[in-house]
């Protein structure tokens, strides 16, 4: 099964649901997927294991063989190569490594090569299996480096992925293919428009979710009418607490340092469970 | 005119509402929300949309079934697997690379433009908002900011406005790297948290990368002590200056609540800590030769 845990609003309790559902549930492997800025490590602390590079593939072109007649350019769709009378540019950060230019090169002058743009590290914390993707700094595509982190999911194993925030590529790369999808928001008016705004995406998707209201008495009840005037089941509310948000600060998880809170998320697990069953049938 | 982004690495960590906070504060200004696919600062501004244009970007592949005869090349040569098994598309997947069209034998598949969003020019109680909406999963984001990012400037130039004010988004992407093209400095809110450290950090560097120079705030600094003096530590150790430190405030929720920013509050220690970072700011660009509106409590 895999449950991905997104928002639309960022810092609303993504890692915090996320490393607490995998650190609770047995058999379970949880994926950073939000590759530009991953934390769900603080929390769950790994030890890792393995560290790849992650590479994407950009042409080279063989000027000895180019003729320069600007074919490539023509037909490249993110205007990553400029032919000039006697060089060709290449501007890497634009290429989306589809293989056109290569693939319709007259003279077959251009080949590919690997560019690195981030790595993926593999590790665990005694049952639990722990994959993130960081992406290096500077690099503007982070799909390719999720599609990575997410060639690790393992059908044998319950997969909990950390999505980035937002409503855009990187977050729709995340959440392709999972079972059931947590919308994690607080009851503020930033956190209804962009909770309504994720929850098109992922109905688009045909994805069941789920809400989590983090911080439940900062704010108003504009939230919890959003979720029943749309059908989204509310699954779990988490009160705004000083001392959670300090367990928060210094990379506690809930479940350790205030395990009262065991069974609120043991609750939130049968209800995913529950939901997502339902969504298969 | 000097253009200011507000950026942070981590989400949620205060940037719209500080932004919102000097769009207040500050005179003869233009704003710009860079957080195209989860924007939010028009939720404190209630803009009058002046103008509305289309943002049509990337392209999507259409087949003619009656022209196609099956042959698969463009399912066997799509890297991105958007192409099904029946021969439909997916649209998420698909990036439109054209591929498909020039391989395909029968001429069977044509692009057509898609509409990828719309953005906005509007007027707000505090001078104009350029924004955008990116729609639903869609890519090109860092196209769309960097429009935006256009209006706005062109906007500012047009009215004489001495400052561009530019709400970015989370992360460290195409969108981030679109937000700092240009600017003068870049305002990095961190919350005291490892988190909100680490990625901040992150940021702080691909700024970094671009030559844009950061500027920190502190937000919520009051929820854990420590924290905040290890980014004051971090800071100083890197010799990027702290303009200053936000109180977690609860009228900050409740004026977002009425669609109002800090600053139009009565008494909060959140805006006194705010119109203190502003004259900070302005002082600090003061003294790279601009005038500054000064703001008072």
């Amino acid at each position: 099964m895999i449950v991905t845990i997104a928002s639309g609003k960022g810092g609303t309790g993504k890692t915090t649901i996320a490393a607490n559902l995998a650190l609770l549930i047995s058999n379970a492997q949880l994926l950073d997927c939000d590759v530009e800025e991953p934390n769900a490590h603080f929390f769950l602390k790994p030890e890792i294991k393995t560290s790849r590079k992650v590479f994407v593939r950009v042409p080279v072109i063989d000027e000895s063989k180019c003729t320069f007649c600007g074919r490539c350019q023509k037909l490249c769709a993110f205007h990553a190569l400029a032919v000039l009378p006697s060089k060709v540019l290449l501007f890497p950060e634009l290429c989306h490594s589809c293989g056109v230019c290569s693939h319709f090169c007259p003279e077959h002058a251009i080949s590919e090569e690997d560019r690195e743009i981030g790595f993926v590290e593999i590790g665990s914390r005694g049952q639990l299996q722990f994959i993130r993707g960081l992406l290096n700094v500077g690099e503007s595509m982070a799909p390719p480096l999720i599609r990575e982190v997410k060639s690790y999911l393992n059908p044998t194993r319950t997969n909990i992925i950390d999505a980035p925030p937002g409503t855009a590529c990187s977050m729709v790369e995340s959440v392709r293919g999972s079972d059931y999808c947590l919308l994690v928001t607080e009851p503020t008016p930033f956190g209804l428009n962009d909770l309504k705004l994720a929850t098109k995406v992922i109905t688009e998707m045909k994805i069941p979710a789920g809400v989590v209201i983090n911080r439940c008495d900062l704010g108003t009840e504009d939230v919890r009418k959003f979720c029943e005037q749309e059908s989204i089941p509310v699954l779990m509310e988490i009160p705004f607490r000083r001392e959670i948000a300090a367990a928060y600060a210094q990379g506690d998880l809930l479940l350790e340092k205030m395990p009262e809170y065991r069974p609120s998320f043991k609750k939130l697990w049968e209800r995913i469970e529950n939901f997502a069953a339902e969504g298969a049938a | 005119m000097k253009q200011i982004v507000t950026i942070s690495g981590k989400g949620g960590t205060g940037k719209t509402i500080l932004t919102a906070a000097f769009s207040a504060i500050a005179k003869n200004h233009v704003m710009a929300d860079c957080d195209v696919d989860a924007a939010d600062l028009h939720l404190l501004l209630s803009p009058d949309i002046k103008e509305r244009h289309l943002f049509q970007s990337g392209l999507m592949p259409k087949l003619d079934r009656e022209r196609c005869s099956e042959c698969r090349q463009c399912v066997d040569h799509c890297r991105f697997h958007a192409i099904r098994d029946d021969l439909s598309l997916d649209p998420l997947a698909c990036e439109g690379c054209r591929f498909c069209e020039y391989v395909c034998p029968m001429q069977a598949i044509s692009m057509e433009k898609k509409n990828t969003g719309e953005w906005y020019l509007s007027e707000t109680r505090f001078g104009p908002l350029i924004h955008a909406r990116l729609g639903a999963g869609e890519e090109n984001s860092g196209k769309l900011v960097s429009l935006v990012r256009k209006e706005a400037k062109e906007t500012a130039l047009k009215q004489g406005a001495d400052w561009v004010l530019i709400d970015g988004s989370p992360g460290i992407g195409c969108p981030v790297i679109a937000s700092l093209s240009d600017v003068d400095y870049a305002v990095v809110v961190i919350e005291p948290s490892l988190s909100g450290l680490h990625d901040a950090g992150r940021v702080i560097e691909v700024a970094k990368h671009f030559g844009v120079k950061s500027l920190v705030v502190i937000n919520k600094y009051d929820l854990h002590q420590g924290l905040t003096t290890e980014i004051e530590r971090f800071c100083g150790n890197r010799k990027i200056p702290v303009l200053g430190k936000i109180p977690f405030d609860k009228a900050v929720v409740e004026m977002m609540g009425q669609a109002k920013t800090i600053m139009e509050t009565g008494k909060s220690e959140a805006k006194t800590a705010i119109i203190e970072i502003w004259n900070r700011l302005g002082k600090m660009i003061h003294s790279s030769g601009i005038k500054q509106s000064n703001a008072n409590a």
